[in-house]
Parts: structure tokens; C-alpha cells; sequence
């Protein structure tokens, strides 16, 4: 039992090297720099449309958005689209309207209340909450530090998928897994996406791999928490009022509390 | 209500006396808030107010919640997206509901290990403990239930594995697992009580709250020495006491500003750190998340479960002389329950006179270990089940029941405690720097 006990001990101390954990998987997630990070941070609107671009022309063949509404593209502390352009967009699609042709359902042109469609075609996942659906970062030793320090990495997780391809495949079963650096198990079965300059931005920008997936890693942010502003607002005007409201309360409580203590300090009852 | 001698409420106005011959309610609720408490209560005593907030805080906001809410396995997930996404300000409703569990329960283990410390659960308020773990318990439920709603990965198959627990249990378990779930396997009838259940235990353990309270005023507040307050009579117990309002009221209300404005913070700036992203992704009974771990404030007690493996050889023994009844699974879930019940036991465990673990040399000393084991087992609990965690986990539960089990009746008869002050108003004075040697607080 002590014998146990010592190695228990030793081994745990030789945890902080570090060596046991790296034999676990070599999943390595880049620390993207997204201007949305921190309390401070505020989404790129343009970053926010470019990334809807990337995954309208390369994502949405495979994956679906359903809990995103085409309407939120005119929200507020989003992509900043006005009513008419979100309308716009969402005229390029056509949805199953089940009330249509006396209940018999018919498709329509899509309008600003529809949501993006679902799409389970390829067996891909639905994208509305990949970024808040994977952590980036991890421990150390599931401590939980580099989550607070870092944030969740779930924007993080994607771009590094995304740029984190080796070139090597593998076919198990006639399926075919491409090697990848960020996921977990190290080969995933989605192809490579995005190579490079998969589309032209309106605005010129850079259109790298590197940049594409920071793009769409932006978006798929925003997608799963479009009320992100707002929060950090309701945030900051919360901590002010309770900041404020922590000073008032300490200095009644002294107050209050003075007499008594000062009697207690001359020794009267 | 209180033992302790006070100013009770005189009806004056023709109005309030009426009332008050026939419904003394504002009797009752000026006795309550003018409580005589002992003066020299320090800033643990400031959790019970939190508490308090944060069972309002929890149901007014599930109410809001369950308006916007469908508890079908195939529109719950949707429901809860439905509220982040277009209920007018149900992001911060639903935010605030998920993070005030986890302030609820870093209020609630303040609480206990405050009471742990000072010894509050001595005579004679034993009542006022067990009442206290009743609450714990239910908040546990609660919170269990609670987490199942938003349907995602970690709620199906966490259900499963807690509700597996009961499945454990010799010959009937399976059949108690059924009846518990509504069905063989997690589905809508679990999903449609745990949402029934989630909305009526609240009530239960507000109602237990009152009792609660109503325990801990019959017998007066403890305090940071465990010494008694005087009640010879009105004038000497005011020597050792204050009145609830405002003294302790405002105390405790700044203490709660200013919890909340961490609380406020984490909501604003990082509201999912506490959940885990799995949770994000909904059920699906085909596809088995790679660690299922539960809420952190579950993690102790799970990594009990956990710990007793069947290479433990206390378990190995126990199975050989139950004739294999005892198995090592049924042994974590005992190991699991017994944990909590041996913390609802201190009052009979401990067989020390001395109330508070100040005038303790020796046990101050053994429960900051507790401390720290608690917070070991949290760690541990969210770990790999594997070495050196499994050896980690069983030494840090042996501990937990070491504590209860051998120290705290071992400690009463070995240990030599220090001289308490002889009042409250002795040891307040004293810390107000009535005389040189002011005590460490």
C-alpha cells in the first residue's frame, strides 16, 4: 500500500512535465487571434459577411444551418445587412412550404423568416452550433486554465481543422479519412474544403487558406451566438450598476456598523 | 420565536391591532428580521442570504424559461435554441438560469464546510443540519433534472449513466431503473417528469428553507466561537447580540452585490465556461460522447463512484463475504450515497465538546485537508478513470470517509482544545481591539 502510495505521488508530481498527456492524441489547435476574443471584443462585420460567402459557396454543399433565421443577417451586432439585402439573400433559396397548393405542400422562394435549410445529405453535421459545440482548449490536466485564460477555442477548433490538413489519406472500409493535425484521433473523413483562394471577396481581401478559414470560423461564431453583443453589453452595464451599487452598500454597512465597533473598541457595553 | 430574550412587535394603530388579533403576520415577520444575532459573525455567515437570492434568482427565471419551453424529445433542443436566438432577451434568462446552478452550488459547498468549520451542526442544531442536507439532496435532484432538458449529448447520456446507478442495485435495480425512467431507456417519459419534477422540487426546497430558518431562530444563530449568547435576560443577551435589521442585513447584501457582480461577469464574458460543449450538440442515443462527465458540482461524489473498481480489495472482500450480491458498481453507488450520508451524520460523529474549530488545534488541521480532498475529487472526477487517477480518487474517498468515520470521533477524545473566550462580546471586543492581543481571525 505505501508502496502504491509512493508511486501514486511520484507519478502525479511527474505530471507537470507534461510527457504523459502529449502521448495522448497530437491534436494541436492554433491560437487564431479573433477580434471577437475577450469582454472588449466586438465581431468584424466584414469578416461576418465574408465568412458567409465562404460558407454559402463552399460549406452549405455539404453542411446545414437550420436555427439560423435569414432575418439574423440583419441583426443587430452581426453581420450589419440591411432588412433589403438580408431579403435579397434569402431570395436565392427555395423552401418546402408544406401549406402550399391546398395542403399538398409546394416549394417557394425563400423570405427574411425562413431559416438556412437543414442539409443531412452527406451525413454532415449541422453547422448553427459547431463553434459553442467544440473547445478548442484544454486543461492543463483539466484544470480549466487555459478555457479561462483563452476562451472555449470553439471559433479556434474550426479554422484550425480547417488549416490543419497534412495532404496524407488513408481508406479504411471504402472510406476515405484525410489526415488532420487539429482533430481528434488525428483523420477525419470531411475532404479538404478550402485550399486557398476557393472565392473572390468583394472587398479584396486576402483570400489565403489561412484567412478564408478565419473568415468562416468568424461566421460559425457569430451563427451559434448571435447575440453575442448584446451579452457583453448587458455584461458591462451589469458589473458598472453592481460595481456601483458594491460601494454605496460597503460604505452604509461601515456606517452602520461604526458605533458599534467603536464602543467595542473602548470596552463599553 | 427565538429562545433568545427580544423586543417583539406592539400593534399601535386600530388597523395593525385588528390584524393582529386575527393574523399575527407582521408579528412574525418583524421577529424574524429583528432576530438577536451573535455580533462577531464573520463573512462566512453571508451564504444563507446568497442562498436565498439564488433559489429566487432560479425559479423566477425557470418560470420564464418553461413558458418558452417544449419538453418533447424531438423539440426541446430546437425550444432552447428557439429561446437563445428569438425570445426577447431569453440568451440572458437562459444564461443567467444555467450559471446560477453552478452560484448556487459554490454558495451551497461555502455553506456546508462553513458549518463543517464551526461546528453548527452540534447541539442543539442538528434539526437546522439535517434540514440542510434535505435541501442539498433536493438541489441535487434539481439540478440533475434540470440539466436533461436542453437535450443535448452530455443530457441523454449523463441521464443515462446516473439513472444506470439505480439499475445497480441487487435484483430489484433494473425494475427501479424502469419505473425511475418511464420506460427502458432514456426517452420522452424521462424527458417529460424530469420536467415536472424540475419545476416542482424548487418548491420543495423553498418550503424546506422556510423550516430551515424557522430551525436555526428557535435555536439562535452559531457564530465564530461556538460560544452561546447569554440569555439571562433582554439587556445581557444585547451585549452578545444585534438585530438581524439592518446590522446583518446590509452586510450581507453588500456581500451579495458583490458575488454578483462576478456572477455578472461570468454571464456577460464567458457564460458557457462552467458547461460543457457537448451539451451543444443534440441527443443522440446511436453516437456515445468519448468522456461523459457531469456538472462540476456533482464531480466529489462521482469521483467516489468511480473510485471503488473491483481491483480495490475493500471491495474485492465485500463482494467475497455478500456472496458476490455487493459488486463493485453497487459499491460505488453505496460509496456514493454513504458519502453524503456520513456528511449528514457529523452531528453524531463528532465527539468533540467544543463547537468551534478555532479553539481546535488538532482538527484545523484535518478538515483544511477535507477542504483540499474536496477539491481533489472535484479534480479527479473529470478525469480519465485511469492510472495515476484511479489511485488518486481511491486514496482522496478514503480520506473523505477517514474524516467522518475515524477522525472526527477519534478527535473529541485525543484532543486537547484551546480556551474559548467566555462571551460573544468578549471575543468581539477583542477583535475591535479592546485589549492588545487581538485573536487571528
Amino acid at each position: 500500500m505505501i508502496k502504491k502510495l509512493a508511486i501514486t505521488a511520484v507519478t502525479a508530481l511527474g505530471l507537470s512535465t507534461g510527457g504523459v498527456f502529449a502521448a495522448g492524441g497530437e491534436q494541436h489547435i492554433e491560437d487564431f487571434a479573433f477580434s471577437f476574443e475577450g469582454p472588449f471584443g466586438k465581431f468584424d462585420q466584414n469578416q461576418l459577411q465574408r465568412g458567409l460567402q465562404i460558407y454559402t459557396e463552399v460549406c452549405s454543399a455539404c453542411h446545414g444551418m437550420q436555427y439560423v433565421y435569414f432575418r439574423n443577417l440583419a441583426d443587430e451586432g452581426g453581420l450589419g445587412y440591411s432588412e433589403d439585402q438580408a431579403r435579397a439573400y434569402a431570395e436565392n433559396f427555395e423552401v418546402w412550404d408544406p401549406e402550399l397548393s391546398d395542403g399538398d405542400g409546394d416549394f417557394r422562394t425563400a423570405t427574411p423568416a425562413d431559416h438556412f435549410p437543414a442539409n443531412t445529405a452527406a451525413g454532415a453535421p449541422d453547422l448553427s452550433l459547431m463553434a459553442k459545440a467544440r473547445a478548442g482548449f484544454h486543461g492543463p490536466y483539466g484544470l480549466g486554465i487555459n478555457q479561462a485564460v483563452r476562451g472555449m477555442g470553439g471559433a479556434e477548433y474550426i479554422a484550425s481543422i480547417l488549416t490543419g490538413y497534412t495532404g496524407h489519406e488513408k481508406e479504411e472500409n471504402n472510406v476515405t479519412f484525410y489526415e488532420n493535425t487539429a482533430f481528434p484521433g488525428g483523420w477525419i473523413s470531411m475532404a479538404p474544403p478550402l485550399v486557398g483562394e476557393d472565392v473572390e471577396y468583394a472587398d479584396g481581401h486576402s483570400n489565403d487558406l489561412h484567412h478564408e478559414a478565419m473568415d468562416v470560423s468568424a461566421f460559425l461564431m457569430w451563427a451559434a451566438e448571435p447575440k453575442m453583443m448584446a451579452r457583453q453589453q448587458a455584461g458591462f452595464i451589469g458589473v458598472f450598476s453592481l460595481l456601483i451599487l458594491s460601494v454605496l452598500l460597503y460604505l452604509t454597512n461601515k456606517r452602520i456598523w461604526a458605533p458599534i465597533k467603536k464602543r467595542a473598541k473602548s470596552g463599553e457595553a | 420565536m427565538s429562545g433568545i430574550p427580544h423586543d417583539h412587535y406592539e400593534p399601535k394603530s386600530g388597523i395593525e391591532k385588528w390584524l393582529h388579533s386575527r393574523l399575527p403576520v407582521v408579528g412574525l415577520l418583524y421577529d424574524t428580521l429583528m432576530i438577536p444575532t451573535p455580533k462577531n459573525l464573520n463573512w462566512m455567515w453571508i451564504w444563507g442570504i446568497v442562498l436565498t437570492f439564488c433559489l429566487v434568482l432560479q425559479i423566477i427565471t425557470g418560470i420564464i424559461l418553461a413558458m418558452h419551453y417544449t419538453p418533447h424529445v424531438d423539440m426541446a433542443f430546437a425550444s432552447i435554441e428557439h429561446i437563445m436566438r428569438n425570445v426577447n432577451g431569453g440568451h440572458m434568462m437562459r444564461y443567467v438560469h444555467m450559471n446560477g446552478a453552478s452560484l448556487f452550488f459554490v454558495a451551497v459547498y461555502a455553506h456546508i464546510f462553513r458549518g463543517l468549520y464551526y461546528g453548527s451542526y452540534k447541539a442543539p442544531r442538528e434539526v437546522t443540519w439535517i434540514i440542510g442536507m434535505l435541501i442539498y439532496l433536493c438541489m441535487m435532484g434539481t439540478a440533475f433534472m434540470g440539466y436533461v432538458l436542453p437535450w443535448g449529448q452530455m443530457s441523454f447520456h449523463g441521464t443515462a449513466v446516473i439513472t444506470g446507478l439505480f439499475g445497480a442495485i441487487p435484483g430489484i435495480g433494473e425494475a427501479i431503473q424502469t419505473w425511475l425512467l418511464g420506460a427502458s431507456a432514456v426517452g420522452q417519459p424521462a424527458l417529460n417528469r424530469f420536467f415536472s419534477l424540475h419545476y416542482l422540487l424548487p418548491f420543495v426546497i423553498a418550503g424546506l428553507v422556510v423550516v430551515h430558518i424557522w430551525a436555526f431562530h428557535s435555536t439562535g444563530n452559531n457564530n465564530p466561537t461556538g460560544v452561546d449568547v447569554r440569555k439571562d435576560s433582554k439587556a445581557v443577551a444585547e451585549k452578545d447580540t444585534l438585530p438581524f435589521w439592518p446590522y446583518f442585513v446590509i452586510k450581507d447584501v453588500f456581500a451579495l452585490a458583490v458575488i454578483m457582480l462576478i456572477f455578472w461577469a461570468i454571464v456577460g464574458f464567458m457564460p458557457n465556461y462552467l458547461g460543457h460543449p457537448d451539451n451543444y450538440i443534440e441527443a443522440n442515443a446511436l453516437v456515445t460522447p468519448a468522456h461523459i462527465v457531469p456538472e462540476w458540482y456533482f464531480l466529489p461524489f462521482y469521483a467516489i463512484l468511480r473510485a471503488f473498481t473491483a481491483d480495490v480489495w475493500a471491495v474485492q472482500l465485500v463482494s467475497f463475504v455478500t456472496g458476490g450480491i455487493i459488486n463493485a458498481k453497487f459499491f460505488g453507488v453505496l460509496a456514493m450515497f454513504g458519502a453524503i450520508a456520513v456528511l449528514a451524520l457529523a452531528p453524531w460523529l463528532d465527539t468533540s465538546s467544543v463547537r468551534s474549530g478555532r479553539y481546535r488545534p488538532m482538527f484545523k488541521w484535518w478538515f483544511v485537508l477535507l477542504v483540499i480532498d474536496f477539491f481533489v475529487l472535484m479534480w479527479v472526477g473529470a478525469r480519465p478513470a485511469e492510472f495515476p487517477y484511479d489511485w488518486i480518487s481511491l486514496i482522496a474517498s478514503a480520506y473523505w470517509f477517514a474524516y467522518f468515520l475515524i477522525i472526527l470521533p477519534l478527535l473529541g477524545v485525543i484532543e486537547k482544545p484551546e480556551a474559548q473566550p467566555a462571551t460573544i462580546e468578549a471575543d468581539f471586543d477583542a477583535h475591535y481591539g479592546a485589549k492588545a492581543e487581538t485573536p487571528a481571525e
